[in-house]
């Protein structure tokens, strides 16, 4: 790596804390402990009223902005949006960003030790649902002494977990941002997780999901999840643009050994994060995403999910999104401006489909700037007072 | 946190007193949300814009007020009957695509509507095309016919005609002219004099008896 951009955060440190708390879950059972792994970038003001909670989508993890080392060549990753002068910007805000439970990036998850068995937890560890997130993450803002987040901020699962905050807990919580977002997923939706956790499942090394015990890896069928996901996340257009029909190697003349650049983009994409990723936490995680809907426990009423909430909400949507479409933005526009919610909404016209909301698009960068100008505002003026 | 404008244009801050302490309101092609930042700030309501222009909605969140990107040629019915008090549309009757269809979704989402536009039918406009033989340009109405956005241009005589003929009662009509501003001259001849006209609308009395139509375009 070259010098550090002047808007990166720079180099940051992940942190570590272990809770000895009980924290029951949805699933009826009980995490007798659990540890976060997670980074901070930006001071708490004295009046601790400007701290954000980034939550990480499918994927995603603690790093979210900065380098870990001078070495590094890829940055956390929302780094177009975190950093000085970025629409979280660092100068104003202190931004929190774990990874949660369940995950396979430092957080007790599936390949933690079981302490009850002394072996990794495997398919034995508990289902986790957004709601579980959200009371893991406010044992996280009592750790560090954050009563209130000025904003949750999120894209994809990510935002669930912001709606999800602004209905458990609606007083510790100013303002939602969720961005790429649904208020729950679709049968189509649900079709993909379902093809991705096949993948996994049908992979020899799976062993029920306990391959770590064997010291083995079901990276075939992880691979193959991953391909199915990442082509959902792209539009026809975006990889039209970026691939076409483009021939990486072999003879199209000939019909002999092709390989189109699409075909080996999915390779890699798939390869590198079977590479990195463990699969029963991508197990767990489609399967968090399957199950959230706030309005389930409401009579299916989107509107009753909402009433008791307090939080102003921002949603941003993005054209080409055929995962997360701009009509599911809308549903939780209509049930927040039914349920009296301040709501602002834009639909971002772009052409890189749900992955959208990693990318540096200037309308997409202009709406959120303008809207975490008002928080920063906000925060000023309540810390005046 | 709103932080409303310190002066607010005279027509809306003629049609802000025409609205409720409290009221939930719905404003159809806000704008830059003045007058929603105004009625926020100084009537507590409960306000959503809706707008298309991409700066215009930034303009909107910079100023704390609720805007949603939705065009009101195609998405009003998604709101339910009678879900606000009352919805205002400023300026922007002449550039939807069918306003009868959007007259009657503004006082079907809510009982009662304010609907402001420029009259087509004020002297300047007859001038100019009865001597220059062109369609006419003005402050109010700058744009060449060929890249305009105002496709629904009316008069206040028109405007009016086809209140009745939805079944739309005329609560209040407010003319101003080309400084927003009222007086009563204009008034009185209002069709000939007026640059724009605030009007009040309700449902007929009996809701049920109203004729509902199919667009006309």
């Amino acid at each position: 790596m070259t010098a550090v951009p002047s808007d990166s955060v720079g180099i940051v440190v992940p942190q570590h804390v272990a809770f000895d708390t009980p924290l029951p879950l949805s699933c009826g059972e009980v995490l007798p402990r659990h540890e976060l792994v997670y980074e901070t970038y930006g001071e708490l003001n004295a009046q601790r009223s400007n701290a954000i909670l980034v939550c990480h989508a499918l994927s995603g993890h603690h790093h979210a902005a900065g380098y870990h080392d001078a070495g590094d060549r890829k940055p956390g990753w929302w780094e177009t949006c975190i950093g000085p002068g970025k629409p979280l910007d660092t100068n104003r805000f202190f931004v929190v960003s774990l990874n949660n439970i369940g995950g396979c990036h430092g957080s007790t998850g599936p390949s933690s030790i079981n302490p009850d068995t002394g072996r990794p937890w495997g398919p034995d560890f508990p289902a986790i649902t957004v709601r579980d997130w959200v009371n893991s993450q406010a044992m996280l803002a009592d750790h560090l002494g954050i009563d209130t987040w000025a904003a949750v901020v999120g894209g994809s699962l990510g935002g669930m977990q912001a709606l999800q905050w602004s209905i458990d807990l609606p007083d510790r919580i100013r303002h939602v941002v969720a961005i790429a977002c649904a208020p729950r997923l679709s049968a189509q939706n649900i079709a993909f997780n379902e093809i991705a956790r096949q993948a996994i499942y049908s992979d020899p090394c799976f062993h029920d999901g306990r391959y770590a015990e064997r010291g083995v890896a079901p990276t075939q069928g992880l691979m193959l999840a991953r391909m199915v996901g990442h082509v959902t996340y792209q539009s026809d257009d975006g990889l039209r643009e970026k691939f076409g029909r483009e021939v990486a190697s072999g003879d199209l003349e000939l019909a002999r050994d092709v390989q189109f650049q699409v075909e080996s983009y999915l390779h890699y994409q798939g390869r590198s994060f079977s590479q990195r990723f463990d699969a029963n936490t991508y197990l767990l995680m489609t399967r968090a995403l399957d199950f959230f809907d706030p309005a389930r426990e409401f009579d299916d009423n989107l509107v009753r999910a909402f009433r008791d909430a307090r939080a102003s909400y921002l949603l941003v949507s993005f054209t080409t999104d055929w995962r997360f479409a701009s009509e599911r933005s809308r549903e939780l526009v209509d049930a927040l401006i039914r349920a009296r919610r301040n709501v602002s909404h834009a639909d971002i016209d772009a052409p890189y489909g749900h992955d959208a909301f990693l990318l540096p698009i200037p309308r997409y960068i202009d709406v959120f700037s303008a809207y975490m100008d008002r928080v920063a505002i906000e925060t000023t003026e309540a810390a005046r007072r | 946190m709103i932080h409303a404008p310190s002066e607010l244009r005279q027509d809306l801050r003629l049609i802000s007193e025409m609205v409720p302490e409290g009221a939930r309101v719905l404003d159809l092609g806000c704008g830059t949300g003045d007058l929603l930042a105004w009625l926020q700030a100084h009537r507590g309501v409960n306000g959503y814009g809706l707008e298309i222009d991409h700066d215009k909605i930034t303009a909107c969140i910079a100023k704390g007020v609720n805007v949603i990107e939705r065009n009101i040629d195609e998405d009003l019915s998604d709101y339910e009957s009678d879900s606000f008090d009352l919805v205002v549309m400023t300026e922007t009757l002449q550039a939807v695509r069918q306003p009868a269809n959007v007259l009657d979704e503004m006082l079907r989402i809510a009982p009662e509507g304010i609907v402001t536009f420029p009259n087509f039918g004020h002297w300047s406009c007859r001038l100019h095309l009865a001597i220059r033989g062109r369609m006419p340009v003005s402050g109010h109405l700058p744009h060449a016919w060929y890249d305009t956005p105002n496709i629904h241009l009316c008069t206040f005589a028109d405007f009016e005609a086809l209140c009745t003929e939805r079944g739309l009662r005329i609560t209040r009509r407010l003319v101003v002219n080309g400084g927003y501003r009222p007086n009563r001259f204009i008034n009185r001849w209002s069709n000939l004099f007026g640059n724009i006209a605030i009007y009040g609308l309700a449902r007929a009395q009996s809701r049920s008896t109203v004729p509902r139509r199919e667009p006309s375009s």
